[in-house]
């Protein structure tokens, strides 16, 4: 047993959580008594004993884990075990249960604990809409109405939709560009390991004592700061979900920027690695914004800073700017990557070219770019400076240029295609059009005076729906079907898949377009009651949004049963040309067993012969230039 | 678009995608998109409405569906043409498309295009943000200062020199107002559906809109801002009067009622006999901005339908007078089945004087009895 508590491993992060817990505990009542309080007479009222557990218990499990082991072991002078590789790939379930070091496992690790979390968030979206059903109160009170809608959007915003891109790129982009891993393997498993953290913290808020924080994932002060208890929950999820998010980002910019294959120039990048370079600027620079934002209510709250107290000196309106200006680009941390999924299954689906390769690749950086101009757009009704909203109602408007350049691009490269309509090209189609939705409601949202009306309704969640569901949600299913042999070397059950699709595309409409409409009608948002006037509608997407739910347990089955006995992947069933497709489904422990030489673009298609990257003693010393994106044909490869 | 694309020399699909294709995407398109518009003009989208303003706003939406509903079909009709034209027939398993890799002056047509188009809707979006919020051209405008609490709403006037609170929110019509809106505490959004203006109530800054209502009747009051608890509950009725109306029942409301005392919001013991309970009930008291309890409780005898809080007639029926005065002052202490704590304010006690509370008690004792 002592073995166990010195060896890295859950039993040893248990253990030194329960030290953590004393730890909590007796910093609290030290520092308490030096103030010359009492201690206290209840536990319950031991609030500040909870708040510096939360940020104790995970860091503990971090280290009891063995997340900083090496780290640890190099900074106090010890012989540091150098890496011998064996805990590279995974053997058995067990092996994703511990930190890995192998980007392909942590890959996975991220992608089921993200889907994991989808389930948990679309099951609060299903008690929302059984209260919503009808007007009134039935199931939940306000309080628990409140938590539910909170939870729901932090949980499926941090630890679902941020996370899971994060995981299919971690899984893929290596492979992509010809890299045996990421650049910090041991980071990257640290990162992974953060987000349980985060959302055990965020789940576990509804046990605190006043209810789960229910001020919105917005936080909103001084309704956050003033909040139960539940509110710190969180606030500290957040430090670390963001701490997962801002370490895996500079691992890939990293990797992308030094670990490119022989020949695998900017310009000759799958998009997908476009995408996730531009993802990975937003969220070094953005993030840490959220962070600060959270802070400052963490300050607020425990330790009375008045921040964001009128009465003393500080001003609400300043949080709201200092989150936007994260929350604002995560929006499209949340779509880029998203992008990227989309470039690669059109154009392998389509069987041509991406149409219009660089500016594909510019009007993501453009749009890097005027993401970050454009935050108080959000603030419209807010009460801040008038004058603010013109500049941002024109770049909010302006940004809808590289997005529109993107859609017409797409609609260009599926244009005399091939086009093989299997479910990972459904679910491409489908975001074509819906997240064409979501963008045109966005840049009516953008226009200052029809936003004076409809901010704050139900017009706003159903424009978020379309561009983080239909959008976002929409290319994470054509990512996970398109490269689900790969990840697991099975094949997923093609007629499941369509009919997840369908179900899936009907069920979400039959949700969330009637949204528009009670919302322009007058329907506020975040509301556990409503007007009688709107009862039809909100019964019509109450019903809607189960069926939505029931087809996420088709895309569950599938997943499960083909990943146990479907049958066995080719190493390229789709014939594509990127890297990942020329290694065997799922791929060797370290990738590539030769470099490969990237000899021509990633998206070659219809060009007699091409080849993207050439393996073994064929390879030329010196890649061809044969930049894609050149409108010449490029030379036929031998 | 998609004019240009079909360059290639070699062509594998049999003429599919050609011009004939192309033609016919655009009559689909055009017919779709006159059905799509016309069912978007035709779609009651708004409520009613009730200002000035609400008619700038319905007019720039109509033009916001005329421009989107056409890139919306443009989307829609080339994926589905692509799929009826292009998907993969059998024996085509190895076929690839022709390898084109763009087109630079169908780029440039994708870029400039949208992006004047935007440029034209955010000058007139500006024009229309002018108009909806420009001060009237002559004539003394009318300031209301309205109030957010949790978890209600107070309006304060400010007519011929007299000042008053009243819970409920009273206009005349055809007038420009300009409310002046702040909070007690957390912010709240001061909204009319009809009228279509909003804005958030601020902690520490006064924030303000104004609106013409241009049409009689009753509209609700809605927060828009999440608020806590009862941020579903915080709906009060704004009333549109005519101008005589609106003088009728200023006067009503600033004449030396019979309920006040002598000194005005001196308040004080002593006066329970004066203090009309009934009117207290409905309005509140315009001096300390009490609301009222017919805005959230239903009561007969009051006249009030409010449904916000548990319904008088019932809850009350053979209740004691310690009871009464316990829901009034602490109303958390006993909370009636079905609903929850937390959203009747809790500061009756300050707002209401010792008599008022008194006559209060006893009137809904009285009602309570019967």
């Amino acid at each position: 047993m002592s073995v166990r508590m010195r060896q890295a491993g859950w039993y040893r992060a248990g253990f030194y959580m329960i030290i953590a817990a004393a730890f909590s505990v007796f910093v609290t009542w030290f520092v308490r008594m030096l103030y010359g309080h009492d201690r206290f007479a209840h536990f319950l009222d031991a609030e500040s004993c909870v708040i510096v557990g939360m940020i104790a218990l995970p860091l503990a499990f971090l280290v009891g884990l063995g997340c900083f082991d090496y780290w640890f072991y190099w900074a106090s002078g010890k012989p540091t075990r150098p890496e011998d590789h064996s805990s590279h790939g995974a053997t058995s379930w067990k092996d994703y249960f511990r930190p890995n070091t192998d980007h392909k496992v942590i890959g996975i690790q991220y992608t089921v604990h993200s889907f994991f979390f989808l389930f948990v968030g679309g099951l609060m979206a299903m008690l929302m809409r059984a209260e919503l059903a009808q007007p009134g109160r039935q199931f939940v009170d306000s309080n628990t109405f409140n938590g539910l809608f909170s939870v729901h959007a932090s949980i499926l915003i941090f630890l679902f939709i941020i996370p899971v891109f994060a995981g299919l790129a971690n899984f893929v982009l290596p492979l992509m560009i010809g890299a045996p891993d990421m650049a910090f393997p041991r980071l990257n498993a640290l990162s992974f390991w953060l987000l349980p953290c985060a959302g055990v913290l965020m789940l576990a808020s509804f046990f605190a004592p006043g209810g789960s924080f229910a001020s919105g994932w917005t936080a909103y002060a001084p309704l956050s700061t003033t909040a139960p208890l539940g509110q710190m929950f969180f606030t500290i999820a957040v430090q670390f979900a963001g701490a997962s998010s801002i370490a895996t980002a500079l691992n890939f910019l990293v990797t992308i920027i030094t670990m490119r294959a022989p020949g695998m120039s900017f310009f000759r990048m799958p998009l997908l690695a476009w995408a996730n370079f531009s993802t990975s600027l937003l969220v070094v620079i953005a993030t840490p914004f959220i962070a600060a934002s959270q802070f400052f209510v963490l300050l607020d709250y425990t330790l009375g800073f008045h921040f964001f107290d009128a009465d003393a000196g500080g001003d609400p309106l300043m949080y709201q700017h200092v989150f936007w200006f994260y929350s604002h680009p995560a929006v499209y941390i949340m779509m880029l990557p998203g992008f990227g999924i989309i470039s690669e299954v059109l154009s392998v689906k389509s069987r041509k070219p991406i149409f219009g390769y660089r500016m594909m690749a510019f009007s993501l950086l453009a749009i890097v770019v005027l993401g970050f101009t454009v935050w108080a757009h959000h603030m419209f009704v807010s009460g801040m400076q008038s004058w603010i909203r013109i500049p941002m109602m024109v770049t909010t408007a302006i940004i809808a240029v590289p997005t529109g350049i993107k859609i017409f691009s797409w609609l260009a490269t599926l244009w005399r295609g091939v086009l093989r309509l299997d479910t990972p090209m459904l679910f491409a189609l489908g975001f074509l059009t819906m997240f064409t939705c979501g963008g045109i409601s966005g840049v009516m949202l953008a226009m200052v005076p029809l936003d004076i009306h409809v901010s704050d309704t139900y017009f706003i969640v159903a424009h978020i729906h379309y561009v983080l569901f239909g959008g976002s949600l929409f290319t994470i299913f054509a990512g996970v079907y398109y490269w689900f042999p790969k990840m697991t070397g099975r094949m997923f059950d093609e007629r499941l898949g369509k009919l997840h699709f369908w179900m899936t595309f009907v069920f979400f409409n039959a949700t969330f377009a009637p949204m528009h409409i009670i919302g322009v009608n007058g329907m506020p948002r975040r509301v556990a009651d409503y007007a009688d006037e709107f009862a039809t509608w909100n019964l019509v997407i109450s019903l809607a949004s189960f069926g939505l739910g029931l087809s996420t347990l088709i895309f569950a089955y599938n997943m499960i049963a083909s990943w146990r006995g479907g049958a066995r992947a080719a190493a390229n069933p789709w014939r594509a040309l990127t890297l990942e497709w020329q290694v065997s489904s799922p791929p060797p422990v370290f990738n590539f067993d030769q470099v490969p030489t990237v000899v021509g673009g990633p998206y070659e298609y219809g060009v007699p012969g091409a080849v993207h990257g050439i393996f073994g003693p064929g390879a030329p010393a010196e890649a061809r230039p044969t930049p894609a994106g050149t409108h010449a044909q490029p030379p036929t490869a031998e | 678009m998609g004019e240009e694309s079909t360059r290639a020399e070699v062509d594998p699909l049999g003429g599919r995608g050609g011009r004939r294709t192309i033609r016919q995407m655009v009559v689909v398109g055009l017919i779709a998109s006159a059905l799509g518009i016309a069912l978007g003009l035709v779609i009651d989208w708004f409520p009613t409405n009730g200002s000035t303003q609400a008619d700038k706003i319905d007019t720039f939406w109509d033009v916001l569906i005329i421009c989107s509903v056409p890139v919306f079909v443009l989307v829609t009709t080339v994926v589905l043409f692509a799929v009826r034209d292009f998907r993969m027939r059998p024996g085509q398993e190895h076929l690839d498309g022709p390898p084109i890799h763009g087109n630079t002056k169908l780029e440039v047509v994708w870029t400039a295009v949208p992006a004047v188009m935007l440029v034209a809707l955010c000058t007139y979006a500006f024009i229309t943000l002018h108009d909806i919020e420009k001060a009237p051209a002559a004539g003394i405008e009318r300031q209301i200062t309205v109030t957010g609490q949790q978890f209600t709403w107070q309006f304060t006037y400010n007519e011929g020199g007299k000042k008053f609170t009243t819970a409920q929110l009273y206009v005349p019509k055809d007038e420009s107002v300009k409310f002046n809106i702040q909070t007690r505490d957390v912010l709240h959004d001061f909204w009319v559906p009809a009228w279509r203006m909003k804005i958030d109530a601020v902690p520490g800054i006064q924030t303000h809109y104004r609106v013409t209502p241009t049409r009689l009747g009753n509209y609700p009051v809605v927060c828009a801002e999440l608020c806590g608890l009862g941020h579903a509950f915080m709906r009060q009725t704004a009333h549109v009067l005519s101008r005589e109306d609106f003088d009728a029942w200023v006067k009503k409301v600033t004449a030396p009622a019979p309920s006040a005392a002598a000194g005005g919001a001196g308040g004080g013991g002593g006066s329970s006999a004066a203090v009309d309970a009934k009117a207290l009930f409905v309005q509140g008291d315009a001096n300390t901005g009490a609301p009222g309890c017919g805005s959230c409780h239903k009561l007969a005898d009051a006249g009030t339908t409010g449904g916000v809080g548990p319904d008088l007639d019932t809850v009350l029926k053979g209740k004691d007078e310690a009871f009464i005065r316990q829901s009034i002052l602490q109303p958390d202490a006993v909370i009636a089945p079905g609903f929850q704590g937390g959203i009747m304010p809790g500061n009756f006690a300050q707002l209401l004087s010792q008599g008022q509370v008194d006559a209060l008690v006893k009137y809904l004792e009285e009602v309570a009895a019967k």
